[in-house]
């Protein structure tokens, strides 16, 4: 069990970033908008599940980092070609 | 299939096996040992992307000398990031340039474009051939020839004697 | 005595990547149009993330190797994701933002095959905001 005030803030501040990206998630207002800020919540969701693997001091968590990391990409890069070609 | 190719494939995934598994047990290292001999034969026909792999001492350096090159261009970029967004004007000029890479290799050109997106305002937005269309936050140069300076020159140069 | 040393170095190395992811979102919101969304987005996101990660290796020095991975994947898909959006968004004629100077790939398509950029036109209008 780490309690450390410094990666406290870290995660308070990613917090917040999580929230702004969400903003321009919700607004568009084209839906390559949406994608880039959910490229962008995805990335900063592994710093995330970094942090919690710190707080509660198990090494498993950063191998959910790594998977929700793999499954963000995927869903970027299919989206991506999917809107590119429509099938 | 040539062995250099099957050999650089094997060596990557055992790596990336015990840096998962965070041990180096007798039961993990021989199943990772028996998955990386197999996988390679299985997805990897004929292996081609590392045909142009060059495993020399010269090659070895300048790849070390391009990631401390790396590393700075990126600091670079997150800092000139930084300064645009944070600046009340928002000061960009952004416009898409079209520049030309000397490399041939199909690695080569892979770690290029990956590398331009993340250094100073340069984002790769289509390849045919030899040809990058890059969007550039902060147009300097319209032409192939000074685009083409400003941009991909920096990483050419390593990038020509790793991979030519 | 070592050990706070190393906590607060990798503490603050933490917050000052959280602080690029903020600046990264910050960026997505503010910026005109999409390609510019993607250039802050993805540059700021990549280096927070993989200073917020350095900063748990000086917490846990044992964790070395998954976090090198990770550090490895996130340097090796964000640029291919961002690519792949900005190619996306511009076929699909995204509208680039008015400040912007020059368009060559739009000249270029222009010059090699009339036909589509007409068709790119019409379909441009249709989608609209």
């Amino acid at each position: 069990m780490v309690n450390n005030i410094y990666l406290q803030i870290a995660t308070v501040i990613t917090l917040i970033a999580f929230i702004i990206g969400m903003y321009r998630f919700v607004k568009g207002p084209h839906k390559a908008d949406r994608m880039v800020a959910f490229d962008m919540v995805s990335v900063a969701g592994i710093a995330l599940i970094g942090f919690i693997a710190a707080f509660t001091n198990k090494l498993i968590y950063l191998d959910v980092a790594l998977v929700y990391g793999i499954l963000g990409f995927l869903g970027v890069v299919i989206i991506g070609r999917y809107i590119e070609r429509g099938f | 299939m040539k062995f250099k190719n099957y050999l650089i494939m094997f060596i990557t995934l055992m790596v990336v096996w015990l840096l998962l598994n965070n041990s180096v047990a007798k039961e993990i290292v021989l199943v990772g040992l028996g998955l990386s001999l197999v996988l390679p034969f299985l997805f990897c026909g004929k292996c081609d992307l590392f045909n142009h792999f060059k495993v020399t001492p010269k090659a070895l350096i300048y790849t070390i000398l391009y990631f401390f090159v790396f590393i700075r261009e990126l600091v670079k970029a997150n800092w000139d990031v930084v300064k645009r967004v944070i600046s009340p004007k928002l000061p960009i000029n952004p416009g898409i340039v079209e520049v030309k890479t000397v490399l041939k290799s199909k690695i080569g050109r892979i770690i290029l474009a990956n590398s331009i997106t993340l250094t100073p305002g340069t984002l790769t937005l289509e390849m045919v051939d030899d040809t990058l269309f890059i969007h550039w936050i902060d147009v300097q140069s319209t032409d192939i020839e000074g685009a083409s300076n400003a941009i991909v020159r920096t990483f050419e140069k390593y990038l020509e004697e790793m991979y030519g | 005595m070592n050990q706070e040393i190393m906590e607060i170095v990798g503490g603050i190395i933490a917050i000052i990547g959280s602080i690029f992811i903020l600046l990264g979102a910050i960026g997505i919101v503010r910026m005109p149009d999409t390609f510019n969304r993607i250039q802050t987005g993805t540059k700021a996101s990549t280096l927070g993330t993989i200073l917020s990660l350095a900063g748990l290796f000086f917490f846990f020095p044992g964790w070395g190797g998954k976090l090198f991975i990770l550090v490895l994947f996130v340097l090796i898909t964000n640029p291919v994701s961002s690519h792949v959006l900005a190619r996306a968004a511009y076929h699909i004629g995204v509208p680039l933002t008015k400040k912007t100077v020059v368009d060559q790939l739009k000249e270029r398509e222009i010059i090699s095959n009339p036909s589509s950029a007409n068709l790119k036109k019409v379909k441009t209008n249709e989608i609209g905001d």
